[in-house]
């Protein structure tokens, strides 16, 4: 397949997360915003007070302002998979770009379509059509993070395809397989939740900032009443489904759940970390220690990872060298078993090419047997095959201690306000203004667990990033990635100004 | 459609491809209404008036253009591999304008935007100009063919250093995109015309949209006369081999007298005729028969592309290496799957107009300009 620059794909994965990353500054805001909107606005309907049409008004300009640069930033997203990973593209293009297809159709269409009435409908349609357009935004922009991720998670849990040898491409079989993966179903809820929460914390962290300076005081606390309730509920629906996120990972990506807990020696009734400071030097294999300083919790890894209080979770030893008590196959087995697949591959094309019917025959028949370790034949040794574990580590411990503390946020907001002293807990709305950097810290993080974990896959088991990619020099994609960060970085100050005057400015006064 | 062929399901998809791309180059009238804004809006005011009525329709075309890109994707994945990773640089180019675009409406007049409102301004002549002419000449490269290989993994070799770019050199290309622009100019005339209510406005736009058509005449002749001359790539039905066909492109045109010739010729009829009534009857109604006809031209070009055994997107290096929609496109099973899907589009484009007929149903004047701060 070409010579292998691991510089250019090292720079294409940097371009991807690069971008992936800016355009997740947006979205979760998009996701979560748009739905508080409409609540607001249902508010607005029902009541029928001006005060709520001010505030759904303010709101909705901030959500402007973010779902713009949401959009810049998307369409990159969109078209990177075919300039940087166009091997991956055609690779998996029958499976992949069917909801990528439908994700513009079934959802960006409505949320355009309906962000138009919702900006410029106010004096041009009923009351009635505009609640009912602000809730299809709302639905849109939560169905595009459905079919999104959809296409994620079947990288992260490839099913519902198999593998067709004459046109050496992965072809899909089964679509309701692929719609309905126990890893879209999970890493769906999850996202939307937590893009939910991140916008209870965006309203909750500008309002706080209102008290503070004691302007707008009214619409700020009736924002925040709105804003807190629908963040302790988004935020144990975070929790609930993040349990099921992680879950999943130790069922269809336990390397992915390893790393995650900096877990070498797997074992029964396996202990979870509450923190810890990994041991960056620890190599798969070798007697050093696993962490610096730890804090655990026994056996309760075991009942987050299979459910089952004592059962057995492996380590990334177990999964790099294998575990015959636990029926785990060697790195080392499934790479050569891999190399047969990729040669047998190669010898059916050539003999059906030069029409020998014989060889091909056998030939398939060996690729079929090990098909299923396809991706590990391009691997030279098994420690390849382990992701950055003090990373995903970090990454992993942030996002969850966070989650744990978010709700308290919410709850603490909400008892005050029903004590009716909100306005002088100068401490505690100051902390509430910040605490939107911890929702933003703690969605970054989570992608970070994501992707970061499944490495070195694109593909978990079948294709490795390395083999993804498109055929570009190195200084193509370096370029290309300092017009990104420099494009991206104006644009983003750009953003960020007009937000902070816009909330400045405040809502427009009756 | 679950019974249809493989062959029957790809030809399906190469009209459902066409029917978007055809609306998108439509909906381009809003690229074309950002190059026209120095031109025809001379007061601030008369700026913000031409902004408002273009930025409430940018956002629809670019999610067709998403759409396009989509759709591509999921039925002709080969394609997509090809060219975007292959003619990298002048995919990488027009999307840098778009990205530009999908900014400026929403930042260009709002306070503290860090640039000023001209660098939006320049932002959007920018998406309007060179990233419609770099459009124009990718789809040019239907016809006149790039220089890239396949090796037997599907994997593309580019032969230019410029990575697609080269494309932009080609006259035929050039005068293609430069072609799509003077018609994205005069449908932004049009449009601008049918929902703006300023006499003076009115004025200029009327008179944009005649001369742009003027000066769309020489490309359109040239690109027809090189079209119908030059060699085309052809596909043996029986083999799959490539091979140049002389007049194949005419030889598409006849072969297909209604959805080609018919289309191609009743296409330029109509823009022709939604010129001429706005510019001599002062008629606000230009835009829907020009527009019909801006659908129709680009339907024929994409058939003629790649219907009747043509390979759409050629290689003029490596002949066998070249696309057709029967070596590009996706699975049966994924073709099926996504026709279910397709059966939306009627219901998706039956509410986007009758919002859109909402919306539009008074014309836009400077009083909602003054009551919104948009
Ligand atoms: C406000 C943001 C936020 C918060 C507080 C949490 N998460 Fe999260 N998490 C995300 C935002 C997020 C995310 C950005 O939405 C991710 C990235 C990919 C995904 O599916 O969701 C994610 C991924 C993600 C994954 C990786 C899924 C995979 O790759 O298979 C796991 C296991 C968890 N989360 C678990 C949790 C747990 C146990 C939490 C504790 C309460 C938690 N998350 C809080
Ligand atoms: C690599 C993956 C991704 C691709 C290809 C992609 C593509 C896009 C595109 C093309 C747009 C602009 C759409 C328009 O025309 O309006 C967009 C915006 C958006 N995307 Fe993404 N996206 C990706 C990741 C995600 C994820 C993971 C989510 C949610 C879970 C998401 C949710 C959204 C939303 C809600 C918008 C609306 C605008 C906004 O962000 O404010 N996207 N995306
Ligand atoms: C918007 C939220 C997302 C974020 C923040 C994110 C983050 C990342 C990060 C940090 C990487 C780099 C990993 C590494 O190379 O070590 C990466 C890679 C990648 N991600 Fe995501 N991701 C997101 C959504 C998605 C989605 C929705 C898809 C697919 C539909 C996707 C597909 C990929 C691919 C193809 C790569 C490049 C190959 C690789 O390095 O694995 N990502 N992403």
């Amino acid at each position: 397949m070409g010579h292998l620059d691991l510089a250019q794909v090292d720079w294409a994965r940097a371009q991807f997360a690069l971008t992936a990353m800016y355009h997740w500054i947006f979205v979760p805001l998009t996701l979560g915003l748009s739905v508080l909107i409409a609540f607001f606005e249902t508010i607005y309907y029902k009541t029928g007070k001006e005060e709520w049409k001010r505030l759904t008004r303010f709101w909705m300009t901030l959500f402007g302002i973010n779902f713009a640069i949401g959009v810049a930033t998307g369409i990159i997203m969109e078209f990177q998979f075919g300039t940087n990973w166009s091997n991956y593209s055609w690779m998996v293009g029958d499976i992949f770009g069917a909801p990528l297809a439908a994700e513009g159709l079934f959802a960006f269409f409505l949320e355009t379509t309906f962000f138009a009435v919702m900006f410029f409908g106010w004096d041009r349609v009923s009351k009635k059509f505009h609640l009912l357009s602000t809730w299809l935004v709302a639905i849109g922009s939560n169905l595009s993070a459905l079919w999104i991720l959809v296409a994620n998670a079947w990288m992260q849990h490839p099913v519902g395809m198999h593998f067709n040898p004459d046109t050496a491409r992965f072809e899909m079989k089964n679509f309701w397989e692929i719609l309905g993966s126990p890893v879209a179903v999970s890493h769906f809820v999850h996202v939307t939740s937590s893009g939910f929460l991140l916008a209870a914390l965006f309203v909750v962290s500008i309002s706080s900032w209102f008290l503070l300076k004691n302007r707008h005081a009214e619409m700020a606390k009736k924002s925040i009443a709105v804003a807190a309730v629908f963040g302790v509920i988004s935020a144990s629906f975070v929790g609930l489904t993040g349990d099921e996120s992680a879950y999943t990972a130790a069922q269809v990506q336990p390397m992915k759940l390893a790393a995650m807990e900096g877990l070498y020696q797997g074992g029964y009734n396996a202990a979870m970390v509450v923190a810890g400071i990994p041991n960056p030097a620890k190599k798969p294999g070798d007697t050093q220690n696993e962490f610096k300083a730890v804090i655990k919790v026994p056996g309760l890894l075991s009942l987050l990872a299979n459910r089952k209080i004592g059962s057995f979770v492996p380590g990334i030893d177990d999964l790099v060298f294998g575990n015959r008590k636990q029926g785990i196959i060697s790195a080392a087995a499934k790479i050569e078993s891999g190399k047969k697949a990729i040669a047998s591959l190669a010898t059916y094309k050539t003999a059906r090419k030069r029409g020998r019917a014989g060889v091909a025959a056998q030939a398939l028949k060996t690729f079929r047997e090990n098909q299923h370790y396809i991706g590990y034949g391009y691997f030279a040794k098994a420690e390849d095959l382990v992701p950055d574990v003090p990373l995903v580590f970090y990454s992993f411990h942030i996002m969850v201690m966070l989650g744990t503390l978010f709700p308290v946020i919410f709850i603490g907001f909400l008892l005050f306000i029903y004590k009716q002293n909100l306005a002088r807990q100068k401490w505690f709305l100051r902390f509430g203004c910040w605490s939107l950097f911890l929702g933003y810290l703690a969605q970054q993080s989570g992608w970070v667990v994501a992707e970061v974990g499944r490495q070195p896959w694109a593909i978990q088991d079948l294709l490795p990033v390395f083999v993804a990619r498109s055929n570009l020099t190195t200084g193509t994609i370096q370029t290309t990635f300092f017009m990104f960060v420099l494009v991206f970085t104006v644009l983003l100050i750009a953003e960020v100004s007009i937000m902070l005057k816009q909330i400045k400015i405040g809502p427009e006064e009756l | 459609m679950g019974s249809l062929s493989l062959s029957q399901l790809q030809h399906l998809w190469w009209l459902l491809v066409a029917v978007v791309g055809a609306l998108f180059i439509f909906m381009t009238f809003v690229q074309g209404g950002q190059t026209l804004l120095f031109a025809i809006a001379r007061t601030e005011d008369e700026k913000t008036l031409v902004i408002n009525s273009l930025g409430k329709k940018w956002e629809l075309t670019f999610t067709t253009l998403v759409l396009f890109g989509g759709a591509l994707f999921a039925a002709f994945p080969l394609f997509y591999a090809t060219s975007f990773g292959g003619a990298y640089w002048v995919w990488i180019l027009i999307l840098f304008t778009f990205i530009l675009q999908a900014v400026s409406y929403e930042y260009r007049k709002k306070p503290k935007n860090f640039l000023g409102a001209r660098t939006y301004e320049i932002f959007l002549f920018i998406n309007g100009s060179v990233g419609i002419i770099l459009i124009g000449a990718a789809i040019g490269t239907f016809f006149t063919g790039s220089g890239f290989s396949l090796n037997d993994y599907n994997l593309v070799t580019w032969q230019s250093p410029l990575r697609g770019l080269e494309a932009a050199f080609n006259p035929f290309n050039l005068s293609f995109g430069l072609f799509l622009m003077f018609i994205a100019r005069l449908l932004g005339a049009l449009y601008l015309h049918n929902n703006i209510a300023h006499s003076a406005i009115r004025e200029r736009t009327r008179k944009a949209a005649f001369n742009n058509l003027l000066c769309s005449l020489p490309f359109l002749l040239y690109i027809l006369f090189s079209l119908v001359t030059m060699n085309g790539f052809a596909v043996n039905p029986e083999n799959g081999q490539i091979f140049l066909e002389s007049g194949k492109y005419l030889n598409n045109l006849l072969a297909m007298p209604i959805h080609g010739l018919g289309f191609l010729l009743a296409g330029l009829l109509l823009v022709i005729y939604g010129v001429i009534i706005n510019r001599f009857k002062n008629s606000d109604k230009g835009i829907w028969p020009a527009g019909l006809g801006v659908v129709l031209v680009v339907l024929a070009l994409l058939f003629i592309a790649g219907y009747n055994n043509t390979a759409f997107y050629p290689s003029f290096y490596d002949l066998q290496s070249s696309l057709t929609i029967a070596n590009a496109s996706s699975s049966h099973y994924t073709l099926t799957a996504m026709s279910y899907i397709a059966i939306s589009i009627p219901f998706i484009l039956a509410y986007i107009i009758y919002v859109w007929h909402l919306l539009d149903a008074r014309k836009l004047t400077e009083d909602d300009v003054a009551a919104g701060k948009y």
